[in-house]
């Protein structure tokens, strides 16, 4: 007998909303009613449809012990919430906790385009729902410097790219931020090119260390890590970890990306932490990770080497940085 | 109402001292955020800047408005701003890289952005030492102040270094980088009206 465990994150058949009523719903909003009627009637109508997937800040469920884990003291979730790069919330690390916190990630849904055999427009639970949840400790290495370990939660982008089935001719994967200066006061000056883009190699995007993450020390992340979704690659620094995705394209030649458009003697398209290529204005050599007082040597691929360095064996990391 | 050049003085000096004291009571608070090292770094440059700049508007306040009593405190505005020069870098050296003079040599020669940092803090340095009513005996009052024009350079020097660390967002030196320019322009433009209204009584007398 087949005896399914449901996870605490998944929806019992009771809750989900039938069928009928969330096309209703999709033709709601479709048709523009929904702009007329106001905020209330539509965020009834969203709260009822996603009872399921727990709200910001809400605990995503037990999800077993991490089989990633590097055995580092974790950093505190005071410091990995409260010190966030997010242009996007303000270009000052401390200004996101303080500007985000009223970021709608709920409806949320992510466009899916470009070569691949089902493109579309994916609501932010369907997209997420058939894959299980999976913890992730991993180093987290920013190109300023400084480094964390971070307990995730997400799940293996490779998997929800399998299902999104590329074609041959995806060889690379781009990534946007939501662009909405109203809710992102960042966005309102254009120290960056906004949106913010990202990308990866498509074996970049299916190596199992590539996380899609949904989460932060058991909880959904909260807006200033990237709600509800982002990229996490130890491997690569930070900024490689595009927060609050939108949009997926599934494309042929290297995408451009934010940083690397900034400057792109400074930041580029691999972004792979390596102590021996240092940044133009600083050495990366040494880090400081947060809570300690000394700095550390850095490690190529952040100590991830094993795992990933094949994936660069034949290119010049002093050229491709 | 009417101060005393003494209390003003005095109310001057503790408005200067103020960013230090509240920095010591935010680490005092433990509120100095997740990285404390580098919100100490970054503060404390922030106010290096800053007090020069306050040191650098004596003149210009005196030319724009008549006030004369920032010209009277400058040798305190100008030690301030050395003061907190100096503990930036002193940051540097102690708290950030815990003494490590192979990265700190490596970084002076490597980094433009600290190369220019240090120039400033070397120019500053020398213009505290010679600070005192002594030196301007010693060095004779016109290779004194020929020296003690260095600040202008300081100044611009400290921006650019702002500038220059930056990796985005360059409206907060921007902004710092501007205020240097109006105070250095107040002057620019007094020197040159001044030198015009000499040509004319020239003229006259002629």
């Amino acid at each position: 007998m087949l005896i399914k465990i449901r996870k605490s994150w998944e929806m019992r058949e009771s809750d989900v909303t039938p069928e009928a009523l969330f096309k209703n719903r999709r033709q709601f909003l479709k048709t523009g009613a929904a702009a007329l009627a106001g905020g209330l009637v539509g965020g009834m109508l969203s709260r009822h449809a996603f009872a399921a997937w727990p709200g910001v800040g809400e605990m995503l469920g037990a999800v077993g012990k991490s089989k990633f884990d590097p055995g580092e003291e974790l950093t505190p979730w005071d410091a990995v919430t409260s010190y966030n790069n997010f242009y996007e919330f303000g270009t000052d690390k401390a200004d996101p906790v303080n500007t985000a916190q009223d970021f709608q990630t709920d409806p949320w849904t992510v466009e899916v385009a470009g070569a691949c055999a089902k493109p579309g427009r994916y609501a932010f639970e369907d997209l997420m729902k058939p894959h299980p949840l999976e913890e992730r400790i991993y180093r987290h290495r920013c190109v300023e410097a400084w480094s964390m370990v971070v307990p995730w939660l997400g799940v293996p982008l490779a998997d929800v790219i399998k299902r999104l089935e590329p074609l041959g001719n995806a060889k690379y994967v781009a990534f946007e931020t939501l662009f909405d200066p109203a809710q992102m006061p960042g966005q309102r000056r254009d120290v960056l090119a906004w949106p913010y883009r990202e990308g990866l190699r498509m074996d970049e995007a299916m190596h199992p260390l590539t996380l899609l993450s949904v989460g932060v020390y058991g909880k959904t992340l909260p807006p200033q890590n990237g709600a509800p979704l982002r990229l996490v690659m130890p491997w690569k620094y930070g900024f490689k970890g595009i927060k609050s995705i939108v949009k997926i394209t599934f494309v042929e030649g290297q995408p451009p990306t934010s940083w690397n458009m900034a400057a792109r003697h400074e930041y580029g398209f691999y972004a792979n932490v390596n102590p021996a290529v240092d940044h133009p204005r600083w050495s990366q050599a040494k880090e400081r990770r947060i809570g300690e007082f000394r700095k550390r040597d850095t490690l190529p691929f952040n100590g991830y080497g094993d795992e990933v360095a094949a994936l660069y064996a034949d290119m010049d990391l002093s050229k491709f940085f | 109402m009417v101060i005393s050049y003494r209390s003003a003085w005095w109310l001057v000096f503790a408005l200067m001292a103020s960013p230090l004291l509240w920095l010591m009571m935010l680490a005092y608070m433990g509120g100095l955020g997740a990285n404390p090292i580098e919100f100490i770094t970054r503060y404390l440059g922030d106010w290096a800047l800053r007090s020069l700049l306050v040191a650098l508007a004596a003149t210009p306040l005196k030319i724009a408005l008549g006030w004369t009593w920032p010209v009277r405190m400058r040798r305190m505005l100008g030690l301030w701003a050395f003061a907190y020069v100096a503990l930036h870098v002193s940051d540097y050296i102690i708290i950030d890289q815990f003494f490590d003079w192979d990265a700190i040599v490596k970084d002076i020669i490597k980094r433009t952005y600290i190369t220019v940092g240090m120039a400033t803090f070397l120019i500053l340095s020398s213009l505290a030492l010679t600070s005192w009513n002594g030196a301007i005996k010693r060095l004779g009052a016109k290779t004194w102040k020929r020296l003690h024009r260095l600040v202008y350079l300081a100044g611009v020097l400290g921006c650019v270094h702002y500038f220059m660390m930056v990796k985005a967002d360059t409206l907060p030196p921007a902004i710092h980088a501007g205020v240097l320019g109006g105070l250095l322009g107040i002057r620019v433009w007094h020197h040159l009206r001044s030198r015009s209204l000499d040509l004319v009584t020239h003229r006259r007398k002629s």
